[in-house]
């Protein structure tokens, strides 16, 4: 194999093995979900997701998160042809996005918390802050990551190593916007109707 | 023979796949939400709904943002494999939670006996 042919190779192999990771993800997304699933109408007495969520609010949510994941494939696909300046804008996009997101999230547990709707109010409660917040820490990671791959870029000119680093960030980032399906869906619009 | 391979895997993502992969994303969240709000489908009916219309902008995002027939094979596979655990994990746990509910009851256990013998056949 020529000197080309082995570094695509090593790259594929590492992009298998992320892959592999974010299956693995999947299913502790998985067995938090049903556990949702189990738990969401033990209330325990107190308030049911139709009391507590504010759907306008969460769809504002999803739709910062949904157009984050589509700019961090522009700039996936900026790097890779080489318009450096136009992936460095996409990848701050994305960023801030990302943090309005996860600033929303942390506003709307703060009003729960605040209200007395904590995580120790219902079995529903635990499981809903659970299953929520473990992604918002993947947000939080995803952030860090996304300043880390940056500033490399930046700094080490758009090196083939830190492009596919980028890459594999854009996967992850695809992926947490998929799970956010899943909870806008099961947890928000199916837990809140009336 | 190998060359022209490496160079097909190569050829790059085009821009239009994730402006596709995005409106129909947007469009597939407001109907999911439009559904709820207006209350257009209740019960059941609306779980499945939602469901489907979650499962539909979940293969869209495979297909235009993850591009999942690209690259390796064992991408699919992999991928193939955690669904079906996922189904069974949460498929599995929501049937046998539901079934177990009377166990979960605030009865005593002469009632929890006349229950199960009068709805269980026990």
């Amino acid at each position: 194999m020529s000197r080309a042919e082995e570094e695509h190779a090593i790259v594929q192999r590492k992009s298998l093995g992320f892959w592999i990771y974010l299956m693995t993800d999947c299913l502790l997304f998985a067995s938090l979900f049903a556990t949702f699933a189990a738990l969401r109408n033990n209330t325990f007495g107190g308030p049911s997701g139709a009391d507590l969520f504010d759907m306008q609010f969460v769809l504002i949510e999803t739709m910062v998160l949904l157009t984050s994941s589509f700019t961090i494939g522009m700039a996936v696909l900026g790097a890779s042809r080489g318009y450096k300046k136009q992936a460095l804008i996409w990848l701050i996009a994305t960023f801030v996005l990302g943090a309005i997101f996860l600033a929303m999230e942390l506003f709307e547990f703060h009003a729960l918390v605040e209200e007395g709707n904590g995580w120790q109010r219902s079995a529903f409660l635990s499981s809903y802050f659970t299953l929520v917040a473990t992604h918002g820490l993947h947000i939080a990671v995803g952030l860090l990551w996304i300043i880390v791959v940056t500033i490399r870029l930046w700094r080490f000119k758009f090196k083939h190593t830190d492009l596919h680093r980028l890459s594999l960030l854009g996967l992850f980032w695809h992926f947490l916007d998929i799970i956010w399906i899943f909870i806008f869906s099961f947890v928000y619009l199916i837990g809140g109707m009336s | 023979m190998r060359k022209p391979q490496l160079e097909h895997r190569h050829s790059p993502v085009p821009y239009i796949s994730y402006v596709i992969g995005f409106v129909l994303s947007v469009i597939a969240t407001l109907m999911a939400y439009w559904l709820v709000v207006a209350d257009i489908f209740s019960g059941n009916q609306a779980v499945i709904i939602i469901l489907s219309i979650a499962v539909v902008q979940l293969i869209v995002q495979l297909v235009f943002f993850l591009h999942i027939g690209r690259g390796s094979r064992w991408k699919l596979a992999t991928f193939i494999l955690a669904i079906i655990f996922v189904v069974m994990l949460v498929a599995g746990t929501i049937w046998i939670m539901n079934n177990l509910d009377y166990n979960m009851m605030n009865m005593s256990p002469d009632q929890m006996t006349e229950y199960m013998e009068h709805n269980e056949g026990i």
